[in-house]
């Protein structure tokens, strides 16, 4: 009996913490998990051929696990989100994850062949929210910079914030989140933003 | 009838006025909307068809090529402003790079000087202003440039003015490669505006916030002081 419990207690272990490498440092989770996906972007015959549904999904599998939506959400909505109600957080989490994977896709699909440069992280150990840097290279123009801001969890390193060449994704949302609070409330902005992922999957 | 047309103007820019979200870093929301439809229909109608157009015409390494011999006639005032801000060793990059570019780069064809280490830089003179400590003032739409704020419209006159293109004869060379040059950046901007069109809410604020950002970033050389979060 007793065996069995702990049999059963790794199990349910294994589905708690799904993700490998989750004692792995922040600046090497973000250089493994970016070189895992270009690979499989450049060996994937489907989404070479343009596959949108595919990309998607490796981005699913890949990199989903490593962020921490919630609190991307939290961070965009700022004062608004005390005013939300469980459900509409997890309305409002729900749509903005699809919307920022769309995009993200969008932008892997566009840039893919870039090569990168994986900065060390210059953080001591102790520290428990730190900013990984990659720059993208490409010839002729001043490198790209993308900030992963990260913070230690219980279940690994996850991310809360990219910037790219200096422009807060977090931020960005910011002002427009605001602004169609103010004028339709938190139901509005859920009802714009669903809006945009439907009228986003029909176009592909 | 100047009367009626000015009484139609203002009467366009009011009710433009009456739309805006009261931003105080965008005080003249309503008149910047207008330009903003401006530039879009002209992006719509005429930028995106050619630069579409170029892209199917022209090889991706020939496009590299145009951009490179674009980018180095930009170096030497990238070299400037990196001196002006006192960034002598970047200043002394750029000109080197101008300078390996224009010979052994065949008239900056080749981008040379990147392979050799020497890396390319974004600077220009609303950049200088800002590391001077000019703030950035309200935000600008404009017309066919696009985002700008008042430090950087009046940073963008003196590019403008400064630029070794304008020098160039006769005017009808200069024309043409004034449109290839803006074919070009509109070319390399199509993956780019597309990303944008996906991932706003409203285009306009996004971009103008993405504006506001980027330029904070760059005139801090991509590390400016971090914001605080609420």
């Amino acid at each position: 009996m007793r065996q069995l419990l702990r049999v059963l207690l790794f199990v349910v272990g294994a589905f708690a913490f799904p993700v490998a490498g989750q004692d792995m440092a922040p600046d090497a989770l973000v250089k493994n998990v970016t070189l895992e996906v270009v690979e499989l972007i450049a060996k994937d015959k489907e989404i070479r051929a343009g596959s949108r549904a595919k990309l998607v999904s490796v981005i699913e599998a890949k990199v989903l696990p490593h962020f921490n939506f919630a609190a991307m959400t939290a961070l965009a909505m700022g004062q608004n989100w005390r005013k939300s109600s469980p459900e509409q957080k997890k309305r409002l989490t729900e749509e903005f994850r699809t919307l920022l994977v769309r995009t993200y896709a969008s932008a892997l699909a566009a840039y893919s062949e870039q090569k990168f440069d994986f900065r060390p992280l210059r953080a001591r150990p102790t520290e428990t929210d730190v900013t990984v840097n990659v720059r993208v290279l490409q010839p002729g123009t001043q490198p790209v910079t993308i900030d992963y801001s990260m913070e230690k969890t219980a279940s690994g390193w996850k991310v809360y914030d990219v910037m790219v060449g200096g422009v807060s994704l977090v931020v960005n949302y910011r002002t427009e989140f605001a602004n169609t609070v103010r004028a339709s409330g938190i139901d509005g902005l859920i009802r714009d933003l669903s809006a945009k992922n439907r009228s986003l999957s029909e176009k592909k | 009838m100047w009367r009626d047309r000015f009484a139609a103007l203002s009467l366009a820019l009011v009710s433009g006025c009456a739309t805006t979200n009261g931003d105080e870093r965008d005080p003249f929301e309503g008149f910047n909307r207008g330009v903003y439809r401006f530039n879009e229909t002209f992006d719509e109608v005429l930028a995106r068809p050619a630069a579409r157009t170029y892209v199917k015409v022209l090889h991706q390494e020939i496009r590299a090529r145009i951009g490179n011999f674009f980018s180095n006639l930009a170096d030497p005032f990238i070299g400037v402003n990196n001196f002006l801000q006192g960034k002598l060793e970047d200043g002394v990059n750029d000109w080197a790079r101008f300078a390996f570019n224009s010979t052994f780069g065949l008239l900056g064809i080749h981008d040379v000087a990147s392979d050799m280490g020497l890396e390319k830089h974004d600077e220009d003179f609303g950049q200088t202003f800002g590391r001077w400590g000019a703030g950035p003032g309200p935000y600008l739409i404009l017309p066919l440039l696009g985002s700008s704020t008042l430090r950087d419209g009046v940073g963008t006159g003196l590019d403008i003015w400064l630029d070794p293109m304008g020098d160039i004869r006769p005017i009808n060379l200069r024309n043409s490669l004034i449109v290839l040059r803006a074919t070009n950046l509109r070319a390399d901007l199509l993956e780019a505006s597309r990303i944008l069109e996906e991932a706003a809410l409203d285009k306009y604020v996004f971009q103008r916030d993405a504006y506001l950002q980027r330029r904070r970033s760059l005139i801090y050389d991509g590390r400016p002081p971090r914001e605080k979060f609420e």
